[in-house]
């Protein structure tokens, strides 16, 4: 009970907050919005908040599960291999460097038109080198006595990677995925706020500022926020399953 | 030479050296040792002189420049399933109960066990270390002699006729350590293998050990070697007889001299 209250009181105390703050500085609401005018604006837009929230999603998730199948595939050669890691991580280290803000016009006139592969493309890009870099780190700090346990048995290398090297390197991998759905869902927004004919959340907050829609622009902020903490926690939740015995029991 | 073959670990003119930045650094040096079956050898010598380099090869992780290991009479050329492990580090899986870190051999090697039968195997052996009670708990809920004996179990669980032990007591306080040599003396009357403890400590090998072999300095030979004789069970008393303290002078010295060997 406690842990849902405790948070619950404090949402209540931020929007009380909020509403004050404009209230008592008499903000005009092209300077902030308050909440109470967020909820016309869900109201008056809700099928676009679900259909746009939905193209949000979906391109999210795409992009980050291709992130994850790239990430681990390079962080596996990385960490198997030394002369791969010495190789791939400058390159890798430069790539991640480079804003992906300006790799949007870019990709955007790439694949001029594809809006949803450019979309996916970016919350890819912005997102595997947590993953990539991770999952090398896990697998190359490895000590040496655990493949020793069980190659001194005549175990293959692939029985080492799938019952030691793998979970082992969970909890880090997890970690950076945590990281990773953040960056993905900024790579989506990037891409759809730059597109002309943009579908998705970033265009709906695209269209608001067009059309001097503030209490709109604030309801996508928020209506974003939702859905970055759902895939949060459905890491959080993944984490609990499949590394829930990297945490300690508090005692 | 030929003779060594009949022992069931056999190290015959081993010479090894590793490759660093293009330099060999020479390990081992015309090692020649043979363990009997049954037998239970421990190896001591100075710090970094190729003790570990030595499980390594007995264990087939690596193959030596020159000369050969035979274990069985069958010369080692890869890793082989009759061989258990344990080392200083228990290295247990964090996210398998010690039950499931105990089974986990017999999930890479060949067994007629029924699973069944194999976990009963677990328990019986969990139960011989003392460690009943604690099958469901994970590894980071155990002190670090519980670990070292959870470790000990998982690398007889399938019946290995060669233990090979490194240091295995090495990071333990000295009470553990104490409690963990019975254990052992407890297993091997249990259990019988055939075994290999690379220690540095002298008091662990003459009380453990049916043979002390001490190591020279980097390139590693045999420098000497202290037979032991056992009688009675097991007690720590014996550790202070004066044929104890005689023996255990007699290994001080010859370390020292090892030491000595090397300039240090």
């Amino acid at each position: 009970m406690r842990q849902y209250l405790i948070p619950t009181f404090a949402m209540v105390i931020f929007l009380v907050f909020w509403e004050a703050l404009v209230w008592v500085n008499d903000w005009p609401n092209y300077k902030m919005a308050s909440p109470s005018d967020l909820w016309p604006a869900f109201w008056r837009f809700k099928e676009l908040f679900l259909s746009y929230g939905w193209e949000t999603l979906w391109r999210t998730v795409v992009g980050l599960l291709i992130a994850i199948v790239v990430g681990v595939f390079l962080g596996m050669i990385m960490g198997f291999s030394k002369v791969m890691r010495e190789g791939l991580y400058p390159l890798l280290v430069g790539f991640n460097a480079i804003p992906k803000a300006t790799v949007v016009p870019i990709v955007a006139l790439m694949f001029v038109g594809q809006h949803d592969l450019n979309t996916v493309l970016i919350a890819f890009m912005i997102s595997f080198f947590p993953i990539a870099v991770s999952v090398s780190i896990g697998l190359s700090t490895l000590e040496p006595e655990y493949r020793d346990i069980l190659r001194s048995l005549g175990a293959s290398k692939l029985t080492i990677f799938w019952k030691i090297a793998l979970p082992k390197t969970l909890p880090e991998f997890f970690g950076a995925l945590k990281v990773s759905v953040t960056l993905a869902f900024i790579g989506t927004n990037l891409m759809e706020i730059v597109s002309p004919h943009g579908r998705g959340l970033g265009a709906l907050f695209d269209s608001g500022k067009t059309n001097s829609d503030y209490p709109l622009m604030f309801a996508v902020l928020i209506a974003l926020a939702v859905l970055g903490i759902a895939l949060y926690y459905v890491v959080v939740f993944l984490e609990k399953i499949f590394a829930g015995w990297a945490e300690r029991s508090a005692d | 030479m030929a003779d060594a073959r009949e022992n069931l670990i056999a190290i015959e003119n081993v010479t090894h050296a590793y490759q660093t930045d293009g330099h060999p650094l020479p390990v081992l040096e015309k090692l020649t040792l043979g363990v009997p079956e049954h037998g239970f050898t421990a190896v001591v010598g100075p710090s970094g002189c190729g003790k570990s380099t030595l499980t390594r090869l007995i264990a087939g992780l690596m193959r030596p420049d020159e000369g050969s290991v035979w274990l069985h009479g069958e010369q080692v050329v890869s890793p082989r399933s009759t061989v258990g492990m344990a080392f200083q580090n228990p290295v247990l899986l964090e996210w398998r109960s010690i039950l499931k870190n105990v089974l986990l051999p017999l999930e890479i090697v060949p067994t007629r066990l029924s699973k069944q039968d194999a976990e009963d195997r677990a328990r019986h052996l969990l139960h011989l270390v003392g460690l009943t009670g604690f099958e469901d708990k994970r590894p980071s809920e155990l002190s670090g002699g519980m670990r070292q004996r959870a470790s000990l179990c998982r690398a007889l669980i399938h019946n290995p006729d060669v233990l090979i032990l490194d240091e295995p007591f090495g990071a333990l306080d000295a009470f553990t350590r104490e409690d963990l040599w019975l254990t052992m003396h407890k297993l091997r009357a249990k259990e019988p293998f055939t075994g290999v403890l690379i220690t540095h400590d002298l008091r662990e090998s003459i009380f453990l050990a049916d043979e002390v072999v001490v190591l020279s300095d980097r390139p590693a030979t045999v420098q000497h070697s202290v037979s032991l004789t056992r009688e009675g069970s097991p007690s720590l008393d014996q550790l202070y007889t004066g044929e104890s303290i005689a023996i255990l002078n007699e290994l001080r010295e010859q370390i020292r001299i090892a030491r000595n060997g090397a300039g240090v």
